[in-house]
């Protein structure tokens, strides 16, 4: 007999569908079928079952290759290099619990470490503009139930965030949307021929890296202000017509990813779209959200704004937070030799940093916290195993909406394989008997 | 057996009419007991020549959730020249008018506070809202969901239907760990959804055909059909806005036909919070003018209702409402950065920050009519100090205002250096005001009375034996001769804090982290199929996360203080 567990979290993207059912062996150790997720989402539960996985602490040894050693030793080790380093670096902690967050952070004060997690490459900038300009937002249920002007901005939601259409922005029949995906008209920017441009009713392929003068010229269409004969290969009919859809409609939302986070100009795209959301909201409802990426990277914001009041980029190394992205984000540290210790949890920087930080990464001390082996596991100095977050183990997630939503433990993790938060407490427990002379 | 006698202090304590008189505390266990009931061991502080209270209640505050995080991530200037850092059991700590957790739970105790109600918890976000209460040390918390803008409240209530209104609030209470019923622009917030607003109790909230005064009076109605503790907290329609006193007295006269019915001795059925902001006259910015009069003149005949005061502290704060359309109108007027939360079938929130300067007119009138409101008041045990924190400031200044409250001469020296005094004085009452308020006074508006308004008197706001061993002591001897700014220092600084009986304050300086409880109330009612079907249909239906997975589980609320309520 199988059993299913129901309302699991899907621990992938920000979407962090929570509407999962996932059938598991009676013994309560081996999933066995998985329905409403995406492809993406039953990979990720799939994997956690896949043969040849890693359950044992791994120590680079001189060679290059790797060596078994103990939990026991792990923790030693990860909590020594806390211990002696200046300035470590503690980077990730966008794929696991908030409560696992937490802990780290602990060990980031006592260890004056900086804290950073992956809207660092990501939607930093987003942070950066809401800082500069501020954000009107709203819930994804707001989206659902009243939304009928949708607009993706530099993002594919197709196959980034593959379920958010159809749970929240698209298809969904809500409370005043009762049609459907017929309420909605849907705006695609993209100068890509991305799958979700092919759905839109209006697609404009902006040239690329000229973001900022499209939003801008639809500001100033809103206006009725005289615009050139095309602005970003757009022409300027099509952005009246666009203005004014925007305009007649009932609630719209901006939803926005890496083509404007990460592209020329960056957080002044951002600061572009949520003016061009504040203008809107003189005409009728307006929301922007981020399209966040990793399916807690906005719950380690959230931690880190209650606990030292800045969302990334957090510098402890003083003794007090600092925060200040250009200087105590991840890659401008790396790239200038000003950590001397990695610590990674909840990312893997080896596959998405420039090679000039991997580079550093791998000539100093590190340790990767890893369910998987990673390009970051196969350059640190230590890989440490741990239980899947929202597969093995449960603990509290934030959507791109900020809603927190706890996720589920589905299975048992393999025997003797250690949580995050277990071996965070564990570590922080060790870094407190070597500071007490131990 | 920890026990403690606190000695030869100015006792006041208003729940038994001690009015400075010198007394010793004795605490056992937790709990505050009779002198006689403690042993020779008992440790001894010396509390000669200076002030003793109770532990101070914080009534109505916006101190842990997702606007007030909004808050914390998008104001990194905020954190400028205000971080400590981190000692032996103490973590780092910063922010000004937003504070980290941490130091949220410092200040509070350092001050001699140490009970705190956040004031505005949307549903949806319960957890956050508990992991920040979680991280927040030494002071016991209990955080008020929304039901003005509520679907379920807006149907069940357009059809009178109290009984089903009721089971929802019980339902939603324990499935959030909620304290109790807030209400913030009633009907208001769900106009906003569509860029509108409600800003009389007529006017029709769009679509759900209901007006804020039904919506008022309906959830005063389920309140005292459950019997919960506290009272329906409202935060009214039109806040903020010139002339908007009368919407104010319109709102306040809705509680008259209603008579309070609950165990815990609350004698109100409805907390006007932040009334400065709904005590405004004129018809626009250059008429504006003090209200407070008419306002506390009519509050002063009605047994059932408290006030608190919502004191503007003439600092750079940052404003954060779940009255959306307000904070749209605000970021109109100063052009700060504006944060927007639509919060799907529940409320919305807004943030922008703000600067009451005291160069400008306005900002110096809002400034009198906060304390106007308190010195106007007859019975302070039904209008208590708050600056709505952080919305007319942030309540570190809570010690300043009780220094204006307790001071002609430093009100004086506060207008004399504004820069539009003479208008201010014209526009306002306060500065033919001599009324000055005494310890025993500030203790019932800081102590006795919120925690009676919150129907928490049993435990919290005296001295009583068999109360919570919450004690205060501050450096102030009431009986020497001192300069209004002793005041001040005094309070910002207790020279003595115990939170149920543990020494969490010593010489201003906090030593321990206390024993942090999360207050909710469950209140029990008869089964109700109907309402337990329309909340699964509307999870099915509207909302984006699953009913099951709405549920703020325990492990959130690690140290609960359940108050049980039998409504069957």
């Amino acid at each position: 007999m199988s059993k299913s567990v129901t309302d699991v979290i899907c621990p992938f993207c920000g979407t962090l569908c929570d509407d999962l059912e996932v059938v598991v062996s009676d013994d309560g150790k081996k999933i066995e079928d998985i329905y409403n997720a995406c492809a993406i989402g039953a990979e990720k539960f799939m994997h956690a079952q896949a043969a040849g996985r890693v359950t044992k602490p791994r120590m680079q040894q001189p060679d290059g290759s790797y060596k078994e050693v103990s939990y026991d030793e792990a923790v030693d080790f990860t909590a020594r290099m806390f211990y002696k380093a200046r300035k470590p670096l503690m980077y990730g902690w966008s794929s696991t619990s908030c409560e696992a967050q937490s802990i780290g952070h602990e060990i980031a004060e006592k260890s004056g470490a900086i804290v950073d997690n992956t809207a660092t490459v990501c939607h930093g900038t987003t942070l950066i503009a809401v800082q500069d300009v501020g954000i009107p937002s709203c819930t994804l249920g707001e989206i659902k139930n009243r939304a009928d002007r949708i607009i993706f901005w530099g993002c594919n939601p197709c196959h980034a965030h593959p379920r958010h259409q159809s749970r929240y922005s698209i298809f969904p029949r809500g409370y005043f949307t009762n049609k459907g995906h017929k309420n909605r008209k849907m705006i695609v920017v993209d100068p890509r021929d991305s799958d979700t441009a092919k759905m839109a009713d209006y697609h404009f392929k902006v040239e690329q890296g000229r973001d900022y003068e499209l939003l801008s010229a639809l500001r100033v269409a809103l206006r009725n202000e005289p615009l050139p004969e095309t602005v970003a290969g757009i022409p300027r009919e099509k952005i009246i017509e666009v203005a004014e859809v925007l305009k007649s409609g009932r609630f719209g939302i901006i939803f926005f990813g890496m083509g404007v986070t990460q592209s020329l100009s960056k957080n002044h795209n951002i600061d572009a779209a949520i003016m061009l959301t504040k203008d809107l909201n003189e005409f009728t409802k307006f929301s922007i959200m981020p399209m966040r990426g990793h399916y807690n990277v906005t719950g380690s914001g959230q931690v880190l704004g209650w606990q030292f009041g800045f969302p990334y980029a957090v510098d402890l190394s003083r003794g007090f937070a600092r925060y200040n992205p250009g200087e105590t984000t991840s890659n401008d540290l790396l790239r200038r030799d000003e950590v001397d210790a990695v610590f990674v949890l909840g990312s893997d920087p080896g596959a998405h940093f420039p090679i000039s930080s991997v580079r550093k990464i791998a000539k100093l001390p590190s340790v990767c916290v890893d369910p998987h082996i990673t390009p970051t596991s196969e350059i640190s100095k230590l890989h440490v195993p741990v239980a899947f977050v929202g597969v093995e183990v449960g603990g509290n997630c934030y959507r791109m909406d900020n809603v927190p939503i706890d996720a589920r433990k589905v299975v048992d993790p393999p025997e003797g394989v250690l949580t995050d938060v277990e071996f965070l407490t564990r570590v922080n427990t060790r870094l407190d008997q070597l500071i007490g002379g131990k | 057996m920890t026990e403690f006698l606190i000695k030869n202090g100015f006792v006041f304590d208003p729940t038994q009419g001690i009015k400075g008189d010198k007394a010793d505390i004795a605490v056992k266990d937790g709990k505050i007991v009779k002198s006689s009931d403690i042993s020779s061991k008992a440790k001894t502080i010396d509390a000669s020549g200076k002030a003793v209270m109770a532990g101070a209640v914080e009534i109505h505050a916006h101190i842990a959730g997702p606007k007030v995080n909004e808050g914390r991530n998008y104001r990194p200037e905020d954190k400028l020249f205000t971080y400590t850092p981190k000692s032996a059991g103490k973590r780092m700590a910063g922010g000004f008018s937003i504070p980290t957790t941490f130091k949220t739970g410092y200040e509070y105790a350092r001050m001699g506070y140490t009970t705190a109600i956040e004031a505005a918890m949307p549903p949806l976000f319960a957890r956050h809202v508990h992991e920040e209460i979680k991280d927040t040390p030494i002071i016991d918390e209990g955080a008020l969901p929304v039901f003005g803008n509520n679907w379920f409240v807006l149907e069940y209530l357009k059809n009178k239907e109290i009984e089903n209104t009721a089971a929802y609030i019980s339902w939603l209470l324990d499935v959030t760990k909620g304290f109790g019923v807030k209400v913030v622009n009633p009907g208001g917030t769900e106009a906003w959804g569509w860029g509108l607003n409600c800003l009389t109790i007529d006017d029709p909230v769009p679509y759900f055909d209901i007006t804020p005064s039904e919506i008022v009076t309906g959830l005063i109605e389920a309140n005292e059909y459950l019997g919960l503790p506290h009272s329906v907290h409202i935060h009214q329609n039109s806040l903020g806005n010139p002339g908007n006193y009368t919407v104010t007295l319109d709102t306040l006269k809705l509680a008259e036909k209603f008579k309070p019915k609950n165990k815990f001795g609350r004698e109100q059925v409805l907390h006007s919070t932040h009334l400065q902001f709904h005590s405004y006259g004129g018809d626009n910015w250059g008429n504006f003018e003090s209200k407070s009069k008419e306002v506390m003149d009519y509050v002063n005949t009605q047994k059932n209702v408290t006030v608190d005061t919502g004191c503007v502290t003439l600092d750079e704060t940052t404003t954060m409402t779940a009255d959306g359309p307000f904070e749209h109108h605000l970021t109109e007027l100063n052009h700060l950065k504006w944060a927007n939360v639509d919060v799907e079938l529940e409320t919305a929130a807004g943030i922008v920050p703000y600067v009451y300067s005291p160069d400008i007119k306005v900002c110096e009138i809002q400034w009198a009519i906060g304390l106007e409101l308190a010195l106007f008041a007859k019975d302070l045990m039904r209008c208590f100090i708050t600056t709505d924190h952080p919305n007319a400031g942030p309540f570190i200044r809570y010690p300043r205002i009780i220094k204006w409250l307790m001071s002609a001469e430093a009100r004086k020296e506060r207008i004399d250096t504004f820069k539009h005094s003479a208008k201010m004085v014209e526009a306002t009452h306060l500065a033919g005001i001599e009324r000055e308020l005494d310890l025993y006074e500030i203790a019932m508006m800081t102590r006795a009375g919120p925690a009676k308004a919150l129907g928490m008197s049993s435990i919290y706001g005296g001295l009583k034996p068999g109360m919570d061993a919450d004690v205060v002591v501050y450096d102030f001897n009431p009986q020497k001769p001192h300069k209004p700014d002793d005041i001040e220092k005094a309070f910002s600084r207790a020279a003595y804090v115990m939170k149920t009986g543990v020494p969490v304050v010593i010489d201003g300086e906090v030593v321990n982290n206390g024993n942090k409880r999360t207050l909710w109330v469950h209140a029990k009612v008869n089964e109700n199929p109907q309402v337990m079907r329309d909340i699964k249909d509307k999870f099915l239906r509207y909302y984006s996360v699953t009913q099951a997975n709405y549920d703020v589980s325990k492990h959130f609320v690690p140290n609960p203080y359940v108050i049980e309520v039998d409504a069957t």
